[in-house]
Order: C-alpha cells, then structure tokens, then sequence
C-alpha cells in the first residue's frame, strides 16, 4: 500500500512538475495535508499554549514569594478571582492544575513530538510525506480543538478544573468537594478526550511512516535516533494512552451517570452520597498506567533530538549507537510497569511498592548509559557552540541532576517521607520539565532553517536566551529541593498559614525571582523565533553541515519534500570526521561529514555499527 | 478623498517595505558568511562560559546547604525513621558523587574540546568495554541501594500484631483531621459514614460494643517508645496522612482503612531541646518579630513566639483549604498519656448528653 503511494507521489511528481496543486490559502496554512506545515501548525500551537502555561506559573510563583499580598497583575489577570489584587485559594489550586495539564499534554506531548516527528520522519526517512496526510491534518485539527476547549475551560462561571492534573477522585468527581469539579471539571475531561484521539491518529501515522516508507537503503540501524525516538514514543502512546481515555470515560460516568467507579462511603456537605464500593485507588492505577509512560513520551523525543543535535555539532559520531537503541527500547518497556511508584502511599498492598522500587530503579541503568554515552560523544569533539549545541548540553546537565533524585523518590522507604512535597516538584520539573523543553528549544534552533525555507534565528540573542534559562531553571528548582526535604507539602496556597514553614520565606521569594528572570528572558526567544520567521537571514542549504537526509530536501518548501528522485541511503546517520584508509584526510577530502546518500567510497572502510 | 490618499500612502509605504526587504534578502543570500552560525570566537567564549556555569552549580549547591540547612526537618522521632535516614544519607552520598563527577566531565570537556577550525574531532564510535563499565556499576550500586530500601520498606509497612500497638483512628475530613483512641479494650468500634449525626462525626456505629469506650479527640498524645498503629479514614475526598517527623504518611482513602504504624521515641520536650530545633524555631521567631512590629505599628495584636510541636498535615491536594490542614501531635511519657487520656470523655458519655 504504502510502496503504491509512494511510488505514485514519485511519478505524479514527474508528471506534471511545479504545477501538480493548486493550493489555495486554507489548503497552505489552514488544512494542509502537508507534514511540514503541520508541523509548524503544532509548533505554534504548542508554543501558544506554553505562553499560557509559564505565565501561570509565573502568578503563582508571585503568590508564594508574597503571600496575602495584593498585586495589580493579579487584578488584570484574574479578575474576579482575586478581589483587591489578593489572590483567591481556590484560583491558586486552579492555576497549578491547569499549569500542569497545559506543559504536560499540550506543550511536552503536543508541542515536541507533534512537531518534530511530523517534520524529521518524512524528511529523515527519505519520504514525501506522512503515510496519511489526511490523518495528520484531522490530528491537528483534533489538537487544536482541544486546546480550544482547554482554554475556553479558563472562563467558566465556577473556574477551571482545580483538583490537581493527576484529577484524583472524588475531589475531581464532587463539584461539593471544590468548585473547579463542576463544568470546569467537565471541559477538562472532554479536552483531553479528544487530546487523545488525535495524540492516537497521530502516533499511528509515525510508526506506519517509519516502518514503510523509508527510502532504499535507510534500515532500521541506519536512521537516526531522532526517528528511533520518535518511532518508540509513538508506540508507547498508543499503549498508554487509551487506557487514559477509559479512566476518563468511567470518570465522566461517575460524575455525570451516578455510577461508583471511583467512589465509595461518601459523607460531604451534610449528607452521604449513595455511592458504594468504588475505589479512588483503581483511577490512580488507570491515571498513572498512561501517567508514567507519558513522562517517557515527553522526555524520549528530546533524548532522540539531543543524541542527532550533539554528533552534529560534535563532529562525531553519537558514542554507542546501538547501546543507544537498546536503551530507547528499554526505556520504553520498563516505562510501562513502573506506574507504581506513584503511589507507595497510596493504600495499595505494600508489596506492590516492592516489585514497583525493583522496576523503577532498573530505569536508572539505560538512564545511565544514556548520560556517559552523551557525555563520551563530547570526548575529543570539535563542538561547534551553536545555540542548539548549548541546549543540548544543557539538557544533560539537568536530565542528570533530576535523574539522580530519582533515585530517592523511585525507593518506597524514601518515598515515604518526601512523597508530594516540594522535592517531587524539583525532582520532575528537572527531569522531565526543563529537560523536555531544552530539548524542544535546542530542536526549535537547529531546525528552524528547515522549517522555515533557510532563514536561521537570531544567534546572540539564543545565547543570551540560553545562558539567562541555564542559570534561572537551577535557580528555581536546585533551592526547591530544600523546601522537600523541610517537608513542605506541594500544592499549598501558602506556607504561612501555621508558623513551622515560616522559615521557608527566604527560599521561596529566592525561586520566584529566579523565576521572574527566566520567563522574562522567553520574550527574547518568542522575538527571534517570530522575527527570524520574516526576517531571519537565509543560511546554506545544510548550515550545520549535517549527515540526515532532511538537509538535502529543498530549501524551499515544495509538496513532495525533493523536487527530483527521492534520495537513497549508503550509511548510516554518523559519518562525522571519518577518515579515509591512510589516514591522511577526510573521506572527502577537506569536508568532515559525509551525507547519508553518499555511496562507500574507495578510500574508505566499510564500518559496522 | 483623505480617505483615499490615506489608502494610497498606507500602499505605498507597505510596497516600499516589501521592496527594501527583498533587496535585503537578495543581498543575504550573495553573502558567504554566515553570521548566525558559530565561528570559531563564539566556540572559545561558549566554552568558557560552560567553565563559568560549572562553577555556578557548584557554589549554589554550597550557598544552598550554607542558607537553608537549618530549615530541614530534624532528625527522625522515630524507631523506623532512623534507618530511613541512614538509607537517605547513603543515596545522597552516591547522589552528590555522581552528580559532582558527572557535570564536570560534561562541561570540562564542552570547555576543554571546543571546536576551532584547525581541530579534527577523533571519529569514535564504540567501545564494548567502556560501555560494559558504566553499565555495571550503576547495576551494582543500585543492586545495593534496592536490597537496603526493600528491607527497610518491608519491615516499615508490616505490622506485628504480637507488638500490641496502640491502636488510633486518625479521621480526615474538610478540611481538619480528628483521632480516636479504641479506649480500654484497645479496640475500635465500627464505623461508616451513613452511621454520621449529630454530635457522631465519625458515624461510630452505637451499637457496637467495642465503641463505647472509644474517645473521639481533636488533638493526638501519643507515649513515648510504644509502638502505635494508625488505622486511617476519610470521609470526602483523598487526603494523606503526614507526619514528617516521624517519617510517615499514609494516604486517606474514602472507602477503605489504610495504616501505618511507628513508634515515636523522642518527647515533644526532648525534640524542643535539640540544637536543630532550637535553631529553626529561633530563625521562625526572628521572622515573627518583624511581623509583629508591622502589625503593631498598623495597631493590631503581635504574634505569639513560636514553640515547637509535631503535627500531621495534609499532603494530597483536598480542596481550597488544603494548605491549613493539620493537627498537633504531642509525644509524652506514659504518666502524661495516662492522665491526659483519662480526662477525654468516652463516646458514650458524648451520646448521652
């Protein structure tokens, strides 16, 4: 099938060159078919959705630093919700659920792997397009609705859903319980409903395109680790995510049908509710069979972008290839049975908790090799320092430093005792949060001349970028470990309220001013993306003098991605500084990389990796 | 007419812009240099910038631990927290070790192999050995760190009926928490949240005999060095027991009784009295000090100073009042216990009244 359409793009190309569609403007920039402006429409979407979800957290960063204080910011923004410019409890509660939500699913899921597997697996495959272009666009499109639905949920009469972005029930379930359980609950549910249909159509579309339409000669241990990446995440999300969907589904059932899932001996606002023999514990496994898997799902495809972005600017092959395979695909696997460790506190028989602290920490094994193989590539490089390189090492530095406590908090002994405090935010806003966004960020500057027909973004203004995050992020959660281990609950409106944190007020206006700096400093990125968009110089065809095949498609962007045959594949993606038999040169004599439609030279050995 | 000539200009000016931009552009692509891609400089300050930012981890870890070490919980008040520290303070070495090594070859070598054009990077690509290594170690030691913690966990969380524990129902509701002792017999009546009524918060059921000499308490003694077992309940939403001193939380679930079971063995009193402690409420009292000169000065009442004492709080998100959930616990010698046991009502004294 894929073979037939493949070969059909090919002859229609020929057939009838330049003028094969008319495109009209809703055809181009509104319901495109085309993977590379899909692409660009997750990107914007995601980074839209990304302003909104860092402002949040700006205002309830504001919150913590100053309790009780009034803030004219907080008047403009939430109105009603914080009468005299103090801001509400129940608004606070509401800002960190829907903070969450928003990085999690629209900006981490959404925002990463929507746009770099729609633009890197055609193009580094040596494909035309998606294997249905049509699904791809109805993924969007599914996307986009549910961003529209999620942030018209911001404006209901009773607030957003506000019980935290795990929704554990009964607090998401009973309106009584808080006000955000009512229809700002319900528009969250049917949101992510559709999140995840299109996240389905979409990942379906990857692993289809990956396994059937790469070019001749592209197998499976000559791609990039980009589509490895991109390839597993997208089988993980089709395991995980429907299971989301029927922990939702039975949520909506209990809410709205007067069935008891989830609920049981319910006594609240002066009168019992009939339900009987529910269990919160079954929707926290559910929840957290799709939530751990998702960390995964956010964290692999900045692991693959990373891996490609550090060999190029390197000039080296990645250290390990295979080694690097084997740890996506156990990564992969162990991600879906570690859900557990989640919830050692949460009621469920302890031993469960000993077989989840077994599998959990296994993942710190290929998490490992991962870290030394990045860490070996450096080794004797000749890093070119451009501003995704710099993303990417940064992405190591913070994948480690979150890594290693969660060696702490993926013991059930320890976990105990900081189990929801402030040591489990610093933990996962490490690793999973301000990893996945380097690896965004460093995706979004290394490909920008792709996506944007050559024109490059702003190099100094990444590095000031750059450098004002690198310093804010650690700034922020390297203190914030120190209010876990204080014992701080997370999800407090406030530290104040008895004198035993008081203390705590030192660290916390410490974070927020980091804080303010970081997310001011995003300006500068949100300038020089959308300016370099217009007005970025036009760079070389392949400005980082890269091996993958997406630097030989057209600059300009034509349906179809190669104006003539579709290139084929003679090596594999890390032919850096490779040297020809005698050792004297290059393979190509004066250039250190090969590309990866470039068939074996005489000169050079036949390597097996 | 302005209103056309307006048009017009508006026109014209916007094809002017348009024009001068493609001859920039046209311009741009003539030039072989291209700016926005790193030169050889901008590796060299790159790279000392990555020496700078290892420094800057290093000294926010020491300025950390220097400013905020006395804001973390004193050591444990508990028999079993003990080796939860000690496992704590091994995965924090191993932590801090790996961490420190790791981030220095990271950014040593972005400085030291900074590229220039003179420079050819080594092209290699595998070595089974070296990958063997840093597969095994990291096996080993967590091997080590798994076997200690499964240990530690398994002893925690089973409960040895032959220790014969003191058994307290710790009771969560919107947003407060309640407690009650099993009273002579050291057994709880049944209870469901359909029993609820009146002065019954807990929906005790009356009938059971085990329930008359239950007492129902606001605030929970416990004695020192006996081994006390929670049976926990929630009657709304989710809620978690948290006791950090004593490292232990359980979770409140609506529908089913979960425990935890500890034995504290250091007094309220003695825990007033550690240096670490000492410390913490003096830093907590300075900062009372100064709020209560603003609130006099605004004309209301100062703040008390502070005295230590241990709580429970709430730690799983419950609604808006979430973050002032919490109870006292005192820990006191069993005289103290007995006597102030004694002055709570039974629950069949609170029902007849």
């Amino acid at each position: 099938m894929s073979a037939h359409a493949q070969a059909h793009a090919i002859e229609d190309h020929h057939e009838d060159h330049g003028h094969h569609h008319k495109e009209t403007f809703v055809t181009k920039y509104i319901f495109s078919q085309d993977h590379k402006m899909i692409s660009k429409q997750y990107l914007i979407t995601g980074l839209f959705m990304g302003t909104i979800g860092i402002l949040m957290s700006l205002l309830f960063r504001i919150q913590l630093a100053w309790p009780d204080q009034s803030f004219t910011i907080f008047e403009m923004l939430l109105g009603k919700w914080a009468p005299d410019g103090v801001m509400d409890p129940s608004v606070y509660l509401a800002l960190v659920t829907i903070h969450g939500t928003i990085m999690v699913f629209f900006v981490l899921t959404a925002g990463l792997s929507g746009t770099f597997s729609n633009l890197l697996i055609p193009l580094q495959i040596g494909a035309r397009d998606m294997a249905s272009g049509f699904l791809n666009m109805v993924s969007y499109w599914l996307f986009f609705i549910s961003s529209a639905i999620m942030v018209f949920s911001l404006f209901v009469e009773a607030g957003p859903a506000s019980a935290g972005w795990t929704i554990y029930p009964p607090l998401s379930a009973l309106p009584q319980s808080i006000p955000g359980s009512g229809a700002g609950m319900t528009l969250w549910l049917i949101s992510i409903a559709i999140f995840i249909a299109s996240s389905l159509l979409g990942s379906l579309n990857y692993i289809v395109t990956t396994l059937n339409m790469r070019t001749k000669g592209m197998s499976m241990t000559r791609l990039p680790l980009t589509i490895w990446a991109f390839f597993v995440t997208a089988i993980i999300g089709v395991v995980a995510f429907p299971v989301l969907f029927s922990a939702a589904l039975m949520l909506i059932m209990d809410r709205s049908f007067g069935t008891s899932f989830f609920l049981s001996d319910i006594y609240i606002a002066g009168e019992v509710l009939h339900h009987q023999g529910g269990s919160p514990v079954l929707f926290e496994h559910l929840f957290w069979f799709l939530g751990h898997p998702e960390v995964y799902i956010v964290i692999l495809p900045a692991m693959g972008i990373v891996s490609e972005i550090m060999a190029t600017n390197a000039r080296k092959p990645i250290f390990g290839y295979r080694a690097m395979v084997a740890s996506i695909l156990a990564i992969a696997f162990l991600s879906t049975i570690v859900w557990g460790h989640h919830m050692f506190v949460s009621g469920m028989n302890p031993f469960l908790g000993s077989v989840f602290t077994f599998t959990t920490l296994l993942i710190a094994i290929p998490s490992a090799v991962k870290a030394f193989n990045w860490i070996t590539t450096l080794w004797k490089g000749n890093l070119q320092m451009n501003v995704a390189m710099l993303w990417s090492i940064g992405f190591v530095s913070t994948f480690i430093t979150g890594g290693l406590t969660g060696i702490i908090v993926g013991d059930s002994a320890l976990d105990i005792n900081v189990h929801d405090t402030y040591f489990v935010v610093a933990h996962f806003h490490l690793v999973m949060g301000i990893s996945a966004l380097y690896g965004l960020l460093a995706g979004v500057y290394h490909w920008f001349p792709k996506m944007f027909e050559g024109r490059m973004m702003n190099k100094k203004l990444g590095y000031i970028h750059f450098w004002v995050t690198a310093i804010g992020a650690y700034g922020i959660f390297f203190p914030m470990h120190f209010v876990g281990l204080a014992g701080l609950p997370r999800r407090y409106y406030n530290n104040t309220s008895f004198p035993y944190f008081d203390d705590l007020h030192d660290i916390n206006v410490v974070m927020t001013l980091f804080a303010i700096m970081t997310i001011a400093v995003q300006v500068v990125f949100l300038y020089n993306f959308f300016h370099s968009m217009f007005y970025g110089k036009i760079g070389p065809k392949n400005p980082w003098n890269a091996t993958t095949l997406e630097w030989t498609a057209e600059q300009k962007h034509i349906h179809g991605n190669w104006d003539g045959p579709i290139p084929h594949v003679y090596r594999w993606a890390y032919d850096y500084s490779k040297l020809n038999k005698d050792e004297t040169d290059y393979v190509i004599a004066g250039q250190d990389y090969i590309p990866q439609n470039v068939p074996l030279q005489d000169n050079e050995d036949e390597l097996e990796h | 007419m302005t209103a056309f000539l307006v048009i017009l200009v508006i026109l014209l000016f916007g094809i002017s812009v348009w024009q001068i931009s493609r001859i920039f552009r046209l311009a741009q692509i003539k030039s072989t240099t291209h700016s926005d891609i790193a030169s050889d400089e901008d590796n060299n300050h790159q790279g000392y910038l990555m020496l700078a930012f290892l420094a800057f981890i290093y000294i926010l870890t020491i300025v950390s631990f220097w400013l905020w070490y006395d804001t973390l919980l004193p050591k444990s008040a508990s028999e079993h927290g003990e080796q939860i520290d000690n496992l704590m303070l091994i995965s924090m070495i191993v932590i801090f070790a790996a961490g420190i090594l790791t981030q220095w070859l990271l950014h040593y070598f972005a400085f030291v192999y900074r590229g220039n054009k003179t420079k050819r990077a080594t092209f290699y690509a595998d070595n089974d050995k070296l990958e063997f290594i840093w597969t095994i170690i990291p096996v080993i030691v967590l091997a080590g760190l798994i076997i200690y913690g499964l240990f530690t966990w398994t002893d925690i969380m089973n409960v040895d009926k032959d220790d014969d524990p003191l058994v307290i129902e710790l009771y969560a509701q919107q947003f407060n928490w309640k407690a009650r002792y099993g009273g002579n017999d050291n057994t709880l009546g049944d209870a469901n949240v359909r029993l609820i009524e009146g002065v019954n918060v807990l929906g005790v059921d009356p009938a059971d005999p085990n329930s008359q000499d239950d007492k129902v308490v606001t605030e929970v003694h416990l004695p020192v060095g006996r081994k006390v077992l929670f049976k926990i309940r929630s009657q709304d939403v989710l809620h978690s027991a948290y006791m950090p001193h004593f490292r232990a939380q359980m979770n409140c679930v609506p529908g089913m009784i979960t425990q935890f079971a500890f034995t504290p063995t250091v007094t309220t009193e003695e825990m007033r009295q550690e240096d670490h402690i000492i410390n913490k409420v003096q830093n907590i009292n300075e900062i009372r000090a100064e709020k209560s000169k603003e609130l006099q000065a605004a004309g209301e009442e100062p703040l008390d100073p502070y005295e230590f004492d241990y709580m429970i709080l709430c730690n799983k998100i419950c609604g808006i009042s979430h973050y002032n959930m919490q109870m006292k616990i005192v820990v006191e010698s069993e005289e103290e216990y007995n006597a102030w046991l004694a002055e709570q009502p039974t629950l069949a004294e609170q029902l007849s009244k």
